[in-house]
């Protein structure tokens, strides 16, 4: 098993004439994923890779069941997509685009929670279950992406896309696959939280164990910190806390919009203090991972 | 001076003024161009090539991309 | 981006918030004239964009236009926070019944707006919060239903605060939460907002922060203040390399390389991209390197612009090698990094063997990346390095 996408999962891509989502389509294609249409309004008729484009997201949702859709147009027509998808009964829309302003993702967030909908992202390299599908550029080329995901039991989280795929591959050199990674984005507000996907992970007897990439800024650590100390919750978590640095530079903003140290819970040192106290081990490298976990597997 | 890549150009491409045309629409780095009726490959993008092999597809054995470095 | 407190109220005089009568003065002549037209005792205010003005001396009290004159040369001539000040604020004295605390600002937990009112205003919130939690509320509102006046009397009320006062400070309370929604505000804070001897309210002092991204939607305003697109209002003014970091961004659309950051030391940093740049900077730290920058480059940038971004680096007075490293790339080419360093290198008179520490890229187009490497004899690596190995390496190759 894994979480949010299986070989079962059939999602279009919403702006997949443009440049990377071209590339982004054949990728996903050569990896197995189940890519059944794409939107581009005034491209109706023609094809990506094979892949049907229409105007509509309506167009899909009408003839045919569709889990999800991928959001890969400019930030200018972001929000305008998202609200197209959830409006559209789509039930699953990763948000790849960055540089959204952060009051239109307030905004499609509080709808998609009205209609009961997930969002991943902004700002995102989608979601993996590694075998059997992705969504989004997560991992790159499809030999590249086999070569850093192999199927396990492990879940990885992450708010930089790229450390998604760092952790998920020392994870593989160290013989540990994984369930299902999540990029979930490096903005200031994002679709789902490390808290908010756990209960995911929690009900996949497939996920043995945690592994998630945290940074300085906003209250997601703290947040899963809390989740852990109230729900008793069966996985270990392993988490590697980046941007140390920044703990001496508050109101800079390093990395992603959602990291800048503007008041005292927002340092990495704050924030490592808390996971310890919640029972979640933090790595002070990416190779710590993968013994962590095993410690606490007793693999 | 490009340090990377070179494309060799076969004379009997400039008898094809449809497959020049091509050539030019389908490079994403923009490594051919029209002057006049002549193609010509742009110094300046040789070494932004991508290796696509779109250029090679449209045009076969007319269009060689070296690559300076092996 | 931060506005000046002038700018603040400028918002807040603009939607309808009283305030003190007000001139803003580059000059002391002109805060000395600012001060005879007010009448009466004057403060000064310092206009940084940081806070702690008042421990730093930048607010001082005037009695007369000399006087203020005296007081604007004190506060023009001092840096707060290593800030020039960029003029000072003129402001009639008013006689104060009660202080009170409000803002407006994300709550990302919750994705939503959240106001945050105190009857106890003046003094650090956070302090507050702790110390007398009844008299602090948070009101969350929703970012899809219209903003209604109740969600600001909610947020008044909760503290307690009843009779005449209530109307009055819930038309504040709306307006801050309306001015927040507008501009694409990531705080908008009046502290303190006070009660006067006449039972009004003024705001006496306002900081707003405007979301970065929103700065295209929001050119209006910006024209309407007078900020220029150049004017960037982080808390330290750029330095020229960074400026020269961020021509090189705009330079070219294809991926980013930007956030250049400029320190002391000695060890160039060609890192990528948001994750993986803080990742590195902290491994490079850790292994006891002295990195002359940070940066981020990623997102399938063009040679052209790796090869901008390196010459930069290289430019810096005191760089002796640099180290190129990311993480386990999906998106970004190692080929075309590879061609980008080299050609940075050798663009800046520097041969690439002896100036690339190391070259850790994995991913996409490994193999034909180390072609291009071992041509050029500059040492890589590949996943089964870390990157905290791979800094390690490179610290060691320093002088």
């Amino acid at each position: 098993m894994a979480i949010l996408i299986d070989e079962q999962s059939r999602f279009i891509i919403q702006g997949i004439t443009g440049r990377e989502a071209v590339t982004m389509t054949r990728e996903l294609l050569n990896y197995g994923a189940q890519v059944v249409g794409g939107v581009t309004p005034g491209r109706k008729g023609r094809d990506v890779h094979g892949v049907p484009v229409e105007d509509t997201v309506r167009a899909f949702t009408e003839r045919m069941h569709v889990d999800g859709a991928i959001v890969a147009v400019p930030p200018a027509f972001t929000a305008d997509a998202v609200h197209e998808a959830i409006e559209a009964g789509i039930k699953l829309i990763v948000i790849v685009t960055e540089r959204v302003p952060r009051r239109q993702v307030a905004q499609f967030v509080e709808y998609a929670e009205q209609e009961g909908a997930r969002i991943i992202g902004p700002n995102c390299l989608g979601i993996i279950s590694p075998g059997k599908s992705k969504m989004g550029g997560i991992g790159g080329a499809a030999e590249s992406t086999r070569r850093a995901f192999t199927p396990g039991h492990i879940g990885v989280m992450s708010r930089s896309g790229g450390m998604t795929v760092e952790i998920a591959n020392a994870l593989t050199e160290a013989g540990l696959g994984q369930s299902t990674a999540v990029s979930i984005g490096g903005d200031a507000i994002i679709g789902s939280s490390y808290a908010e996907l756990m209960p995911l992970f929690e009900a996949d007897p497939a996920t043995h164990g945690i592994a998630i990439y945290s940074e300085p800024g906003g209250p997601m650590e703290a947040q899963l910190a809390d989740y852990m100390r109230e729900s008793n919750s069966r996985l270990p978590v392993v988490a590697f806390m980046a941007g140390r640095f920044m703990d001496a530079m508050p109101g800079v903003r390093f990395g992603h919009a959602g990291t800048i140290v503007e008041g005292r819970a927002d340092t990495t040192a704050e924030k490592i203090a808390r996971m310890e106290a919640a029972g979640i081990a933090v790595a002070e490298r990416i190779e710590q991972i993968p013994a962590l976990l095993k410690q606490r597997l007793g693999a | 001076m490009a340090m990377f890549i070179r494309v060799d150009l076969d004379a009997s491409l400039q008898q094809d003024v449809d497959l020049k045309k091509r050539l030019v629409e389908v490079c994403p780095v923009d490594i051919f161009a029209l002057d006049g009726d002549t193609l010509t490959t742009v110094d300046a993008n040789l070494d932004e090539c991508t290796l696509c092999d779109l250029c090679t597809d449209a045009a076969g054995a007319r269009v060689k991309v070296v690559k300076l470095y092996e | 981006m931060r506005f000046y407190e002038y700018e603040a109220k400028q918002l807040l005089a603009k939607h309808g918030v009283a305030l003190p009568k007000r001139t803003f003065a580059r000059t002391a002549d002109e805060a000395a004239s600012a001060a005879r037209e007010l009448g009466g005792a004057t403060v000064l205010k310092s206009q940084v964009l940081t806070g702690g003005r008042m421990k730093a001396g930048g607010v001082l009290f005037a009695a007369t236009p000399e006087e203020a004159r005296t007081a604007a040369e004190r506060i023009l001539a001092l840096p707060i926070s290593g800030q020039q000040p960029a003029g000072v604020l003129v402001e009639e004295r008013r006689d104060i019944a009660q202080e009170y605390y409000v803002a407006v600002t994300w709550d990302a937990r919750a994705k939503r707006p959240v106001i945050v009112f105190s009857d106890m205003g003046g003094i650090d919130i956070e302090e507050v919060a702790q110390t007398h939690p009844a008299h602090v509320s948070r009101t969350h509102f929703s970012n899809l239903r219209p903003l209604s006046d109740y969600v600001a009397k909610l947020a008044v009320a909760r503290t307690g605060v009843t009779g005449n006062d209530l109307a009055p400070l819930t038309r504040i309370v709306l307006n801050l939460a309306r001015i927040f929604v507008q501009y694409d505000l990531t705080l908008a804070e009046i502290n303190p907002l006070a009660k006067l001897s006449d039972g009004s309210f003024i705001a006496l002092d306002s900081h707003m922060d405007m979301e970065e991204e929103a700065r295209g939607g929001q050119r209006a305003l910006l024209a309407e203040l007078a900020i220029a697109d150049t004017d960037t209002r982080q808390a330290r003014p750029p330095t020229p390399f960074e400026v020269d970091g961020a021509r090189v961004d705009a330079a070219d659309t294809r991926g980013v390389a930007g956030r250049v950051v400029e320190f002391d030391g000695n060890m160039g940093l060609v890192i990528g991209a948001g994750g993986g740049s803080l990742t590195l900077f902290d491994a490079v730290r850790s292994a006891g390197g002295k990195p002359a920058n940070y940066c981020e480059i990623g997102g399938n940038p063009s040679v052209a612009k790796a090869a901008a971004l390196t010459k930069l680096v290289l430019s810096k007075p005191g760089v002796q090698k640099i180290a190129v490293m990311m993480n386990v790339v999906s998106n970004t080419r190692a080929d075309i990094m590879a061609r980008g360093v080299i050609k940075g290198c050798i663009d800046a008179g520097r041969d690439p063997a002896q100036t690339i520490a190391i070259f850790r890229i994995p991913g996409s187009w490994e193999e034909e990346g180390a072609k291009i490497l071992r041509r050029y004899g500059v040492e890589y690596v590949d996943r089964s390095v870390s990157m905290h190995e791979a800094a390690q390496r490179a610290v060691a190759k320093m002088g």
